[in-house]
Order: C-alpha cells, then sequence, then structure tokens
C-alpha cells in the first residue's frame, strides 16, 4: 500500500533524519514518532506529493492525507464541507450518510452551522467526520489529537482501530501514544543527532 | 457567495477611489461635450487595474489557510478545471460586476455618451484577463504574509496591455473611430490569457504549498 526506499526529506538541502524504509500493508497502524522539527510533518506532506525535495524512493496508493490545516471552509457547514469533500473525490453520497458521520463523530449538532463558528475540536471533529466517509484505504494524518477532549480521543483510536480492521493503513505522525491493536512505531531520528554520535565513537 | 465582503469590497473601493477623482478634478466632467477628455478613459481602466489587484491579493488565501487548497489539489479528479473554476468565480464577483457600473463611473468622469456602451464592452473583454493573468500572480505570492506588494510589482506589467488597449478602445468611441482593432487585441489577450493561466496558476499553487 505504500512502500519507502531509503526515504528521507530534506529542508534548504539539510536532510532532516535517517533515511527511512518502511512497507505498509492493509491492516497495519504506523505510529510515526519524533521530536519537534524531526521532520514528521514533512514526511508526511512528502508522501502526500506536497513536498518535493527528498532522497530515496516512495510509493503510495490512493490516499487520504490530514494536515496541520484541516481543509474545511469556514463559511460553509459541516455538512456542506462534507458534501464538498465527498465531491471531490469523486463519490456521491447521501445526504443522511453524511449526517451519520457527522453523528459518529459528535457534531451532529452542529451541522448546519458555519465551521467557523465551531470550537477547535469541534472542527478536527468535523474532520475525523471526512474521514469516514473517504473512500480511501491509506490514511496520513498529522497529529490527529491536537484540540481533542478525552472522549474525542477514544473515539478516534475506535475510528483508527476500525479502519485497519477493515484493510484500510494508517500512518499518522503523533507525540502521545495512540493504542490501537498491533501498531508499529517508527521513530524519526534527526540526521544531525547520528553524526554526532558518529564523532563521538 | 457567503463572502459577501470580496464581492463589496472592490466595488466600493472603485466607486470611492472614482468619485475622488471626480471630486479632486471636477475639470474632467466639465469638458466641452464636443471635444471629450481622452483622460477619464485611463483614469476608469487604471482604477479598474488597482481594483483587481485589491481583490486578487485574497484570491487563494482563505483557500491556502484553511487547507482547502491543498485538499483541493490533493483529490480533485482534474485540478485544472478546479483552478478555473475558481478563476471564472473570481471574475464574476468582481470584474464582471465592475464591468456593469462602468458605464456610471463613466458617466461620472465625463466620458462621452456615446462611448458608454463601448466602455461596458471594453471591461467584458478586457477584464478577464486581470482575472486570469492576476491569478498567476496571486498563487505564486499566496505563501507570503505580505504578498501584496510583490503581487503588484509581479502583475502590473502584465496588465499593460490590457490598460493600453482597453482606454484605447473607449477613446476611439468618443472620437468617434472604429473600435474593431481594439475589440481584436483585447479578445486576444483575453484569450492568450485564458490558454496560460489555469497552467501557470496550479504550477504557482503546487510552488506555494512546497514552500511551507
Amino acid at each position: 500500500m505504500l512502500t519507502l526506499n531509503a526515504l528521507s526529506c530534506e529542508r534548504d538541502g539539510q536532510a532532516l533524519f535517517v533515511p527511512l524504509n518502511l512497507a505498509v500493508e492493509s491492516g497495519d497502524f504506523i505510529e510515526l514518532m519524533g521530536a519537534n522539527g524531526a521532520g514528521k510533518s514533512t514526511l508526511l506532506r512528502t508522501l502526500a506529493g506536497l513536498h518535493s525535495q527528498y532522497l530515496g524512493q516512495y510509493q503510495a496508493d490512493a490516499f487520504l492525507y490530514q494536515g496541520h490545516r484541516l481543509g474545511l471552509d469556514g463559511l460553509l457547514s459541516p455538512l456542506e464541507n462534507l458534501a464538498w469533500f465527498a465531491g471531490l473525490e469523486g463519490q456521491e453520497i447521501q445526504r443522511d450518510v453524511l449526517l451519520d458521520a457527522l453523528a459518529t463523530t459528535g457534531v451532529l449538532g452542529k451541522a448546519f452551522a458555519p465551521c467557523n463558528t465551531l470550537s477547535a475540536g469541534q472542527q478536527r471533529r468535523t474532520a475525523m467526520a471526512r474521514w469516514l466517509v473517504s473512500d480511501k484505504a491509506l490514511w496520513l494524518l498529522d497529529e490527529p489529537l491536537t484540540a481533542l477532549d478525552t472522549d474525542a480521543q477514544t473515539l478516534l483510536r475506535s475510528i483508527l482501530a476500525e479502519h485497519c480492521a477493515k484493510g484500510g493503513a494508517v500512518v499518522c505522525a503523533t507525540h502521545s501514544p495512540i493504542d490501537v491493536a498491533g501498531k508499529v512505531t517508527v521513530t524519526l531520528q534527526a540526521h544531525d543527532e547520528l553524526l554526532q554520535q558518529g564523532e563521538a565513537h | 457567495m457567503r463572502a459577501k465582503g470580496s464581492v463589496i469590497n472592490p466595488l466600493a473601493f472603485l466607486l470611492l477611489s472614482t468619485m475622488l477623482f471626480v471630486i479632486a478634478a471636477p475639470g474632467l466632467v466639465d469638458d466641452a461635450p464636443e471635444r471629450p477628455s481622452t483622460l477619464a478613459a485611463g483614469i476608469l481602466w487604471t482604477l479598474v487595474l488597482l481594483t483587481q489587484l485589491l481583490a486578487l491579493d485574497s484570491m487563494y488565501r482563505r483557500d491556502f489557510d484553511s487547507g482547502v487548497l491543498e485538499q483541493t489539489l490533493l483529490n480533485a479528479q482534474v485540478p485544472f478545471v478546479a483552478v478555473l473554476i475558481r478563476i471564472l468565480m473570481q471574475w464574476l464577483s468582481t470584474g464582471f460586476i465592475i464591468a456593469l457600473c462602468s458605464p456610471l463611473l463613466g458617466i461620472a468622469l465625463g466620458i462621452a455618451p456615446k462611448a458608454l456602451l463601448i466602455t461596458l464592452f471594453s471591461m467584458l473583454l478586457g477584464t478577464p484577463a486581470l482575472s486570469l493573468l492576476g491569478s498567476i500572480g496571486a498563487s505564486v505570492t499566496v505563501g507570503f504574509n505580505r504578498g501584496g506588494i510583490i503581487l503588484a510589482l509581479l502583475v502590473l506589467p502584465l496588465f499593460l496591455p490590457t490598460l493600453i488597449f482597453g482606454a484605447d478602445m473607449i477613446n476611439a468611441a468618443q472620437l468617434g473611430g472604429s473600435v474593431m482593432p481594439q475589440v481584436y487585441a483585447l479578445g486576444l489577450i483575453s484569450l492568450i490569457s485564458l490558454a496560460i493561466a489555469p497552467f501557470a496558476t496550479l504550477a504557482g499553487l503546487r510552488i506555494s504549498l512546497e514552500m511551507q
């Protein structure tokens, strides 16, 4: 589903982390850890095709990318945002299905209010509803726990676990571990750390 | 259209700046009707250019900041069409409405009555080029926090041909000459812009998304 072959992202000509080899199959949950600035977001952006400075190769199936920017239009309601996103993916989804997804993530009460009147957490929940209606099997998520209350964190865990159980795959950058059965943790090691270790030896 | 400001603000700016000209230079309107002022057409077109510039700065900013832009480019079946529609919407909300108002502004600036219809026509022909070419500049500068000045430096030179032929078309009509050469020129500029701009905009947006 996703293969990384000695992939290392660069920023201004500097490699960010030690080259990474990884094969993600359906059902896999990959937890991407690493210090601030280790290159987690850049790696995800690279996999999504939004960052072209890298060494090595990767190959990715059709994916859903969720960055720090949620991709919700503030003037549209959660329902309209979902419908727009589905249309963008080329899907035609019944309104009931979209409302169900919003109900699952707990923002049904705000389904018709403009998104910029929602709290940060509610916007995150709306974004989660969007994953539910997506037909993409591979999810690339950048710190999905941000701004979520404990309920929503539990919900996120169950959504991710269910997606993996259904044969999907998730690559998820995070700072606090997400408990999903059978997860694989990949820690990005900063490139300069490795150089310092090398000098010490 | 829920972002009402994006329609009303440019129009209000254009109306106000036209009024400023009328107030500051009353001689424009007082000229004898048999010797029409060739200044007015130039002033009107210049103000339209500046208005477009003001509107273009925010063209992709909201979508860029909210992440809608990256989702569009990642997921759209044909990103080219998405960009083209965005440019069309930008034109409908600024250039088209400006064109509809242009005869009124023309009266205020003292353009000869017989040239008012041509004024409308020149705006309809010329403003699409402004939206199309401006979209290229907006796509490259959207990643900058204060891209306005750079946008102006990038885009105003591209607007020059439209300005020249647009103003010339109104003047030709005022002086009673044929406007066909200017119609062809403006049409050509808009068509060439239409051929180039969506691709250039797409490339510019990708570069802007890369830079973060």
